[in-house]
């Protein structure tokens, strides 16, 4: 290993990965989604925020799972948790109770104001990502559901969102919001002193995103290196706006990739072990 | 008072058509032996209530013993969709689905009302999802104090809760261990209550704390070893994986789903 950290070579989801761990640090308590929010809050664990306080809605508080898990309850979970509580005690002390600091979440379809669509998939329908009662009585798609989301958004302090760009997920308004990120005008946080203040940063395999101030749209703060302007645009649903001091992201080091593969190299063995069975 | 049972006898003296059950257990404990044997004693035009619908209630539904189904997430955890419930919900095969749905939040917020015998959960949720547009059982409350708007659903109650143990004495106490889900909680909301276990053991070996349903508040008591297969059961074995990305193939396709279960519920013996 005396390759360089500037000339490590790594995938885009690699990168994705490595930039949303980052994003957490060592003293939060996570509210964690299945999937690539898992994969991220595990690396960050097993790198730079050994302390991170990981949280999983089928009630294991304080879990540090060697393998990533498949479903959201599985035995990994619980047997490498601190403790395990009932999931009504998860959802009305943990998380309503104002525990968590960062709720990280995954998402199907995302849209200008961070909205969060896991529900239905939208026939062609006129007034689609107007109001979701009629996607939702004529989908294309029927989507799993809301499972924790719609309150891990809104009682979790901040949220953190992490998901692949594509002009199919980036939608300008989401078919039905299943969570809310500020609502169809950007305002529907607006004057709610008893919920948390919402997406903080979305992290996409192509750039980092953060609610404007004022408007709360989502724009561009960091494009990763490789990435350009046109290559965000083309795979954006919207008008996307590029903050003026536009950063490129910093490249993941030797040790987070080495973290990153041996982690995914264990879950594979594992789940692939349990097939032989 | 807890009456050791077969599942068979459970089953057929507990469940009857038309009735509301839930089948609960997280990812862990998922009661599958019990929801064979209620498509074995074809029970038609139930209401399912469950947080996470995976392959029990597509099979339940692709079964035809299902009319309506509440539930807040719906799919085959980390592989894809129920082929059953979908064909059920766009093409009414084998019958004409309703669904309620709600997020994880206020299911297990209603659930917990169920059983401390209040008619509503209230909880600050729903804030600004629309879901309320679509469920017309998601309402708003406000708070005589605070003022603040709260969401408020009404409580389950199932007519009979269903779930899967680690053990039960032989007095009928039964222990839960690991992710506990609302399983107490179900049992307790519920009018009538069946536990499937692994095994009856002469002492539960408890600590203080331990998740313990004392034999008075369960129905009904039936072994059955692996009866949460292909989900699993802590410290007895693990999750079916292959199972549940198999399943993506037999359930996609009707002919396949129903070769299925003439052969591995109908063909097979009573519990």
């Amino acid at each position: 290993m005396t390759t360089h950290n500037d000339t490590a070579q790594y995938t885009s989801s690699e990168m994705m990965t490595i930039t949303a761990a980052r994003a957490l640090s060592n003293d939060m308590t996570c509210f964690v989604g299945i999937g690539l929010p898992s994969e991220a809050a595990n690396v960050a664990r097993l790198t730079h925020a050994p302390d991170v306080t990981l949280i999983y809605e089928s009630g294991t508080l304080q879990t540090k799972p060697d393998v990533l898990p498949l479903s959201i309850g599985d035995g990994e979970l619980c047997e490498s948790a601190l403790t395990t509580v009932s999931v009504p005690e998860m959802f009305r002390y943990w998380l309503q109770g104002g525990h968590i600091d960062v709720g990280f979440l995954g998402t199907a379809q995302i849209d200008r104001f961070a909205n969060l669509n896991t529900t239905v998939i939208a026939a062609n329908h006129p007034e689609s990502g107007k109001n979701g009662a009629h996607s939702y009585a004529n989908p294309k798609v029927r989507l799993p559901g809301g499972g924790g989301a719609p309150e891990i958004s809104t009682n979790a302090k901040e949220v953190f969102i992490t998901v692949k760009h594509s002009k199919r997920t980036f939608v300008k308004d989401v078919d039905f919001i299943t969570t809310i990120g500020f609502g169809r005008d950007g305002k529907g946080r607006d004057n709610l002193p008893t919920i948390g203040r919402g997406p903080s940063v979305v992290i996409t395999d192509l750039c980092i995103l953060k609610p404007d101030p004022a408007t709360k749209e989502l724009i561009v703060t960091s494009l990763h290196p490789g990435t350009t302007k046109q290559d965000v645009i083309d795979a954006t649903g919207w008008e996307i706006k590029f903050a003026d001091s536009l950063e490129t992201t910093p490249t993941p080091n030797e040790k987070e990739l080495q973290v990153l593969r041996e982690l995914k190299a264990r879950t594979e063995k594992a789940h692939s072990a349990q097939e032989i069975k | 008072m807890t009456k050791f049972m077969t599942l068979k006898d459970a089953v057929a003296t507990y469940v009857k058509d038309g009735d509301t059950i839930s089948l609960e257990g997280f990812t862990h404990l998922i009661p599958f032996a019990a929801g064979h044997e209620i498509i074995r004693q074809k029970r038609r035009n139930l209401s399912l209530i469950r947080m996470t619908p995976d392959l029990i209630y597509d099979q339940l539904v692709g079964a035809g013993c299902v009319r309506k189904l509440t539930f807040s997430w719906g799919g085959n955890p980390g592989v894809g969709s129920l082929h059953r419930v979908r064909d059920a919900i766009e093409h009414e095969y084998p019958c004409k689905l309703e669904t309620v749905e709600h997020s994880h939040a206020a299911m297990a917020n209603a659930y917990e009302a169920g059983a401390a015998g209040l008619p509503l959960a209230v909880f600050r949720g729903y804030v600004g999802s629309e879901l309320p547009l679509v469920n017309k059982e998601i309402a708003t409350i406000t708070c005589p104090f605070s003022g603040e708007q709260l969401a408020a659903i009404p409580s389950i109650k199932p007519d009979v809760g269903i779930i899967h143990a680690q053990k039960a004495d032989r007095a009928g106490n039964v222990l839960i261990e690991g992710i506990i889900g609302v399983q107490k909680e179900v049992v307790l909301s519920a009018k009538r209550s069946i536990v499937t276990v692994e095994e009856i053991v002469d002492d539960l070996d408890v600590t203080p704390n331990a998740c313990v349903l004392p034999a008075w508040t369960v129905d009904a008591i039936a072994v059955a070893p692996e009866g949460a297969k292909p989900s699993y059961t802590l410290g007895y074995y693990d999750r079916d994986n292959n199972y549940y990305k198999q399943w993506d193939n037999i359930s996609r396709d009707r002919d396949s789903f129903n070769q299925w279960l003439e052969s591995h519920v109908f063909g097979q013996g009573d519990v």
